[in-house]
């Protein structure tokens, strides 16, 4: 099948922004009924190269071809006309609308500008079962959880008559059993023929469906590979170039069978809990404590953080801070006793996207402060160059806005401002969602220093390796409720987190 | 170098806002020759420009009031109400005045207004950020009420002003400048100020770009959004003063009639999106004397007064094209669109001499 005539052919494609050269003479192909991974790091171009290919972004330089034709989209709609159709990471749907009519907007059938509503249903049906999913499609959107909301996102780019299918970063907020549902959807998909491009971070997610793999690194084309040519490490080492040693350093952390029974405490819920969101737990952090949260998606995590942030209200238990009864009705509280959470969705709960890198970093420092006391300008640039130099922000430029950075990128602005704020309790709900591998490796580098120095560090991510890993503790959660604590150590693995998780023990 | 500088400038959101005042003030000389001379009678300036600049001053305070509420994602529609109804009650309390001119006693009505002002934007700030009602429905309320408020307090009728000195704050001038131009810039200059050199301004936009982000970092988001709306009800206030002082009555039903929709014009023209966050102060004042250089041309240049609405919509239009980036792309595409399809190789040649990462190194360091 790679012999046949590629359907998408990208040759010679240059893209450059204000002060970024995104894509210099890239060249990329597509052929039909196979699985296409786009790889590379944050910033490496591959949203640029979807964008330029979906009609988001005019090309600087280069030619596109489709059939054999050369095309120039001007719109997604224009793109999506001519057989090719798009899912971004981000859901752009709209909730308050039903699945059916999220699915054909604005292509409902139609007589005489009456909207068809018997056909328009049976039309959603029938695209619904095509991806395996059993919903009522006269629900709204947003009863259902992020992951039907992204299958609903594919089968409204299914419905138009697409022989492209673009999905960038389709399981970034999805769990095992949904990513593998995905990812039999995709199979079908590629046995009727379709090209499917899939752009992702999660390596084990490449090697499970994609059949051939172009690697970009810093706007460059680094190769196009078969799969089955290349071994994970070869794959890794293509994206980052030779900056490997970091993830092989972190394989290992001695210390993570550490006693912390003698260490003060810095955090202790007691049967904290709230109604309908998280039930009742108890929880002990000490000093220097990394304690991991682990569970499925849904399953209570977020909300177990919120509650020790006041950012939802308790409406039982009672939490200490600092070995002392703490009434966290607010943020604002929660700060004032050292706490500090980076939330899990950094662009509607933790960043202000219109402001700069540098007011956003500062922004915690300055509330705690108050709007009378401003942090003095000199001081706010030497901390803002101090953690772009330190975590690396790209670019390196304080006055960006922070809407137009990578999601990587993002994630370091959100830490930044709260590592300012010099917590003893830092909550870090899911920082390495959507990310590439080198800012992965190096949040999780940081983790384990400022856990050294001294902070307490609750960790929450989806990737049971990051939290065997990083973790001294791990919390189990399943369904709205802790059902086990784990001592992590000799004969703690995937393996046992996974089956607590399963068997809801308690323990 | 010239032409870089200017696609530089147009990018500037008081860009567009100052050009077509510019021309406006341009324009006025083909309708009313010697229109922006200045000149000297009585002891001070006089002239249409000196007019524009007087009597946008009450425009200008209570666009200043309305850009910090908008900045905060709010609006305030009271702003004409309380405009009348501070105009009432100074009117009220200089009317029970043994002699018209005291001044004590004209500072004490004064004051009175102003509390009265400040309290009714705190009831406005109750209901958006205490109780959490939709601004626009909030504000709503004391729009609807409060001209029933001010004819409350006038009695009904329509109050005769005689202070002398109360005249000052509306048609004095002072160093052969008018007062009420001098107020208005002093109180923005002031407000701006201690906006932008304290925290205020940027903890009011990050309010207004994403409340709930602001809430989890910390910011107290309900008392600077209260904030916001007293001090909006504060400066209708003062405008109230001026425009009842500059006629000399305190008219419960027509004081500062529309004002609201002409202090939202002034905002949005200045380049404050209607959706929060970003705002610009100096971008308003633009706006306002935008506003009245219109009101001032219509009124000197013999065009039948009926049609001012219409004028202004038409100019209101043009400038909120301009601003448009949208629009701007589309109208001047012809003129740059071409140049990156001809010239594709010098880019691309830039593109692969400068790694991304080299480029962004060499400006951290």
């Amino acid at each position: 099948m790679g012999e046949s005539t590629p359907i998408v052919t990208m040759t010679g494609i240059s893209k450059v922004f204000p002060g970024v050269k995104a894509l210099s003479d890239v060249d990329f192909r597509l052929f039909p009924g196979e699985v296409h991974a786009l790889m590379g790091e944050n910033g490496a171009g591959k949203s640029t190269l979807v964008k330029v290919l979906t009609g988001v972004y005019d090309i600087d330089a280069g030619r596109i071809e489709l059939r054999g034709q050369p095309v120039r989209f001007s719109s997604p709609l224009d793109a999506q006309r001519a057989g090719v159709s798009t899912v971004y990471q981000e859901i752009n749907l709209c909730p308050n609308l039903s699945v059916a009519e999220n699915i054909l907007l604005g292509r409902e059938p139609r007589r005489f500008g009456r909207i068809l509503w018997p056909q328009l249903r049976r039309r959603a049906e029938e695209l619904v079962q095509r991806l395996d999913l059993d919903i009522d499609v006269s629900s709204d959107l947003g009863e259902h959880s992020i992951a039907v909301q992204q299958l609903v996102a594919i089968a409204r780019a299914l419905d138009v008559e697409a022989q492209v299918l673009v999905l960038d970063e389709p399981t970034s907020s999805l769990d095992p059993s949904e990513v593998e549902q995905l990812f039999r959807v995709i199979r079908g998909l590629r046995a009727e023929g379709m090209a499917v491009l899939f752009i992702t971070h999660f390596i084990d997610q490449v090697f499970a469906v994609a059949d051939r793999t172009t690697v970009l690194r810093n706007g460059r084309l680094v190769g196009e590979y078969p799969m089955s040519e290349l071994t994970q490490v070869d794959l890794v080492t293509k994206m980052l170039g030779e900056e490997l040693k970091g993830l092989a350093e972190l394989e290992e952390r001695s210390d993570t069978a550490k006693d912390f029974s003698g260490v003060p405490v810095v955090a202790a819920a007691d049967g904290l809990g709230r109604r309908g969101s998280v039930d009742p737990f108890s929880l002990t952090i000490h000093e220097g404590e990394v304690v991991g949260f682990a569970g499925l998606l849904g399953s209570g995590r977020t909300e177990a953080a919120r509650l020790l942030f006041g950012a939802d209200h308790a409406d039982s238990g009672t939490l200490a801070l600092g070995g002392k009864p703490a009434s966290v009705r607010t943020p604002r509280v929660a700060m004032s006793h050292g706490v500090a959470l980076c939330p899990e969705n950094r662009k509607t709960e933790g960043l202000i996207l219109d402001l700069t890198v540098r007011e956003n970093i500062i922004l915690a420092l300055q509330a705690r402060r108050g709007w009378a006391r401003p942090v003095p300008r000199r001081r706010q640039d030497e901390l803002v160059e101090k953690y772009i130099d330190a975590l690396r922000i790209r670019p390196a430029n304080p006055e960006a806005v922070v809407g137009s950075l990578s999601g990587g990128n993002q994630q370091k602005v959100l830490l930044a401002r709260w590592l300012i704020a010099e917590p003893k309790l830092l909550i870090l709900d899911e920082p390495t969602r959507g990310i590439d591998i080198g800012a992965k490796s190096e949040i999780m580098r940081l983790v384990v220093e400022l856990s050294s120095g001294g902070m307490a560090v609750l960790f929450i991510s989806a990737e049971l390796e990051e939290v065997l890993r990083l973790s001294h503790r791990i919390a189990v959660l399943r369904d709205r409720r802790m059902v086990a604590e784990l001592t992590n150590g000799e004969g703690v693995d995937a393996s046992v987190v996974m089956e607590t998780i399963a068997s809801g023990a308690r323990s | 170098m010239i032409k870089q500088k200017l696609v530089a400038a147009s990018g500037h959101r008081l860009f567009w806002p100052l050009v077509a005042l510019v021309a406006m003030l341009v324009g006025n000389l083909f309708f009313t020759p010697g229109f922006l001379d200045i000149e000297m009678k009585q002891g001070h300036l006089y002239g249409s420009v000196i007019d524009i600049l007087s009597n946008a001053a009450p425009l200008m305070l209570v666009g200043l009031g309305m850009t910090v509420v908008i900045a905060t994602k709010g609006i305030d529609l009271s702003v004409g109400a309380v405009v009348a109804i501070s105009g009432a009650l100074a009117a009220q309390q200089m009317s029970h005045l043994k002699d018209p001119n005291s001044v004590s006693g004209l500072f004490t009505a004064m004051a009175l207004a102003l509390v009265l002002s400040l309290v009714l934007g705190l009831w406005n700030g109750l209901l958006v950020a205490g109780l959490g009602i939709q601004p626009i429905i909030a504000t709503l309320i004391l729009m609807v009420a409060g001209r029933g408020i001010a004819q409350l307090i006038t009695g009904g009728y329509t109050l005769e002003v005689r202070s002398d000195p109360f005249k000052v704050i509306g048609s004095g001038y002072w160093l052969t400048l008018p007062v009420p131009m001098l107020i208005a810039l002093a109180v923005v200059g002031v407000a701006a100020l201690v906006i932008r050199r304290t925290a205020l301004g940027v903890l009011i936009e990050a309010i207004g770009g994403n409340t709930e982000a602001s809430r989890l970092a910390g910011v107290r988001w309900r008392g600077l959004i209260w904030l916001a709306y007293a001090f909006c009800g504060l400066t209708a206030g003062m405008a109230g003063l001026m425009i009842s002082s500059y006629t000399s009555a305190a008219d419960g039903n027509n004081a500062g009639l529309f004002i609201e929709l002409d202090a939202i014009l002034a905002v949005v023209l200045g380049g404050t999106l209607l959706t929060g966050g970003r705002f610009s102060i100096g971008g308003t004042v633009v706006g306002a004397l935008v506003i009245q250089t219109l009101i001032t041309t219509i009124n000197t240049s013999g065009i039948p007064p009926e049609t001012n609405m219409l004028f202004k919509s038409l100019v209101v239009t043009a400038v909120c094209l301009l601003q448009s980036p949208a629009f701007r792309a589309k109208v001047f595409r012809r003129g740059r669109g071409a140049a990156p399809g001809q010239i594709p190789a010098p880019v691309s040649a830039g593109a692969s001499t400068t790694p991304v990462s080299e480029s962004s190194t060499e400006v951290s360091a």
